[in-house]
C-alpha cells in the first residue's frame, strides 16, 4: 500500500549485500542520503572558501555566514574554551541540517528520522562530553550532580534526579530529533494521501494544508538541527565550565 | 487554532499509522534492527570523513578568509581615517590661503580707491579752477556785451524813433532831445528790459 505513511522510512539495500563477519553493512538508501548530504556540505563549503574576495559572492557569503552563525552560537553558550570543538559542532549542525533538509524533497529518505542514527550521534556526544568533563576536572566533575545552595535534607533526592537527568541526555537528544522528523514527515504523507483520496473536489483543503506544512517542516528541520547543536554546546559548557 | 489542527493531525496520523501497522506487520521501520549496523557503519564513515575534511581543509580556510577580510577592512578604515585627516589639513590650509588673499585683495582695493580718489580730487581742483576762470572771463565778456548792448539799443531806439517821428509829422526832430527821452526811459525801465 503506497499511501502507508510509514513506508517512507523503510530502509532498503542498494546494490549487493556487504558483510563483515556477521555484521551486515550493506549500502542502503540511508547511506546514500548520508553521503549526498555530506557531499552537498563539502561542495558548498569548498566553493564558499575557494576564493577569498573582499566582497564575497553568494556562496562565499553563505559559507561565511554559517561559519559566524555557528561560532557565535558556541561562544554564546559555551564560552571561549569550546573553541577546539568548533569543527565538530559545525559538522554536526551542518550534517543534521542537510539531512533534515534533504528529507524535505519528495521521494527522498530522511536520515535523521531514524532513531538509531540520532541515538548514535547523541551517545557519541554524551560520551565525548563526559570524557572531556572528567579530563578537565577529574573526579571534581561529579560535583555537577551536587548543585550548590541545596538544603542537606534534599540533597540525596536532588543528586538522584540530577544523575537521572544527566543519563537521560542522549535519549532526550536523540528522541527529540527523531520524533520531530518522523512526525512531520508522517503528517505530510497523511495529508498527501488525503489529497489523493478526496480527489479534485475536496482535495484542495488538505493540499493547502500540505503546502503550509511544508513551510512548517522546513522551519522544524532547521530548528531541530539548531536545537541539536545548541544542546551539544550546553552539555559541552557543563563539561568545560563547571558551574554548579 | 493552528496548534489544535496540528495536534489533531498528529493524532490522525497515528491512527493512520496504527492502521498501517495492523495491516502490515512491519511496524515502525525505525525499530527494525535489520539495518542498524549498516546505518551505524555508514554514519560513522560519512560523518567521520565530513568532520575530517571540514576541520582540516575547509574551516581553516574560511576562518583565514574572515580574518584577512577583517584585517583588510581595518587597514582600509585606518587609511581612510588618515586620508580624511590629510584632507582636513589641506582644507584648513586652503581656507587660510583664501583668507590671506582676501585680506590682500581688500588692501589692494583700498589702496587703489584712495589713489583714485586722490587723482580725482586733484583733477577736480584743476578743473574747478579752469571752470571758475572761464566763468569769470565769460561774465566779464557778458558784462562788456551788456554794457555795449544798452548803448546800442538806445542808439537804435533814437534812430528809429527820429525816423518814425519824421515820417509821422514830416519835420526833422532834433536828435539830442530824443536821446534825452530815450535815456530817461531806459534808465527808468532798464531793469525791466535788460533783466539786470
Amino acid at each position: 500500500m503506497a499511501s502507508n505513511p510509514m513506508t517512507q522510512f523503510n530502509v532498503h539495500r542498494i546494490g549487493p549485500e556487504i558483510k563483515i563477519g556477521t555484521f551486515d553493512i550493506s549500502f542502503t538508501n540511508a547511506s546514500l542520503f548520508m553521503i549526498i548530504s555530506s557531499l552537498a556540505i563539502l561542495l558548498i563549503f569548498n566553493l564558499g572558501s575557494k576564493k577569498n574576495s573582499l566582497i564575497p559572492n553568494k556562496i562565499q557569503l553563505l559559507a561565511e555566514l554559517s561559519y559566524t552563525f555557528v561560532s557565535k552560537m558556541i561562544s554564546d553558550t559555551a564560552g571561549s574554551k569550546a573553541k577546539p570543538y568548533f569543527a565538530f559542532i559545525f559538522s554536526l549542525f551542518m550534517f543534521v541540517l542537510f539531512c533534515n533538509m534533504f528529507g524535505m524533497i519528495p521521494y527522498t529518505f530522511t536520515v535523521t528520522s531514524h532513531i538509531i542514527v540520532t541515538f548514535i550521534l547523541a551517545s557519541f556526544i554524551f560520551i565525548g562530553v563526559t570524557v572531556i568533563g572528567f579530563i578537565k576536572h577529574g573526579f571534581g566533575y561529579l560535583k555537577l550532580f551536587v548543585p550548590s545552595g541545596v538544603p542537606a535534607v534534599l540533597l540525596p533526592l536532588i543528586v538522584v534526579i540530577e544523575i537521572i537527568s544527566y543519563l537521560s541526555r542522549p535519549i532526550s537528544l536523540s528522541v527529540r530529533l527523531f520524533a520531530n522528523m518522523m512526525a512531520g514527515h508522517t503528517m505530510m504523507k497523511v495529508f498527501g494521501g488525503f489529497v489523493i483520496s478526496l480527489g479534485i473536489v475536496g482535495g484542495w483543503l488538505p493540499l493547502s494544508f500540505s503546502v503550509a506544512l511544508t513551510g512548517l517542516e522546513i522551519l522544524v528541520a532547521f530548528l531541530q538541527a539548531y536545537v541539536f547543536a545548541i544542546l551539544t554546546c550546553i552539555y559541552l559548557n557543563d563539561a568545560l565550565n563547571l558551574h554548579h | 487554532m493552528i496548534k489544535k489542527i496540528y495536534f489533531q493531525s498528529i493524532f490522525f496520523s497515528f491512527l493512520f499509522s496504527l492502521e498501517a501497522f495492523a495491516t502490515e506487520s512491519g511496524g515502525m521501520p525505525q525499530l527494525n534492527p535489520e539495518f542498524w549496523i549498516s546505518q551505524i557503519f555508514w554514519l560513522t564513515l560519512t560523518f567521520g570523513i565530513l568532520y575530517i575534511i571540514l576541520s582540516k581543509l575547509i574551516l581553516p580556510k574560511i576562518s583565514k578568509n574572515l580574518e584577512s577580510r577583517k584585517s583588510q577592512i581595518l587597514e582600509n578604515i585606518e587609511a581612510a581615517e588618515k586620508q580624511r585627516e590629510n584632507s582636513e589639513e589641506k582644507l584648513k590650509e586652503y581656507e587660510e590661503i583664501v583668507l590671506k588673499n582676501k585680506l590682500e585683495a581688500k588692501n589692494i582695493f583700498n589702496q587703489a580707491r584712495e589713489k583714485a580718489l586722490k587723482d580725482i580730487n586733484a583733477k577736480k581742483e584743476v578743473l574747478d579752477k579752469q571752470i571758475d576762470d572761464e566763468i569769470i572771463k565769460a561774465e566779464q565778456e557778458i558784462k562788456v556785451l551788456q554794457n555795449g548792448a544798452a548803448e546800442k539799443i538806445n542808439k537804435i531806439a533814437i534812430e528809429t524813433s527820429s525816423e518814425l517821428i519824421q515820417k509821422l509829422i514830416g519835420t526833422e526832430v532834433n536828435n539830442s532831445s530824443i536821446s534825452a527821452i530815450v535815456d530817461d526811459l531806459s534808465k527808468r525801465n532798464g531793469d525791466k528790459y535788460y533783466g539786470n
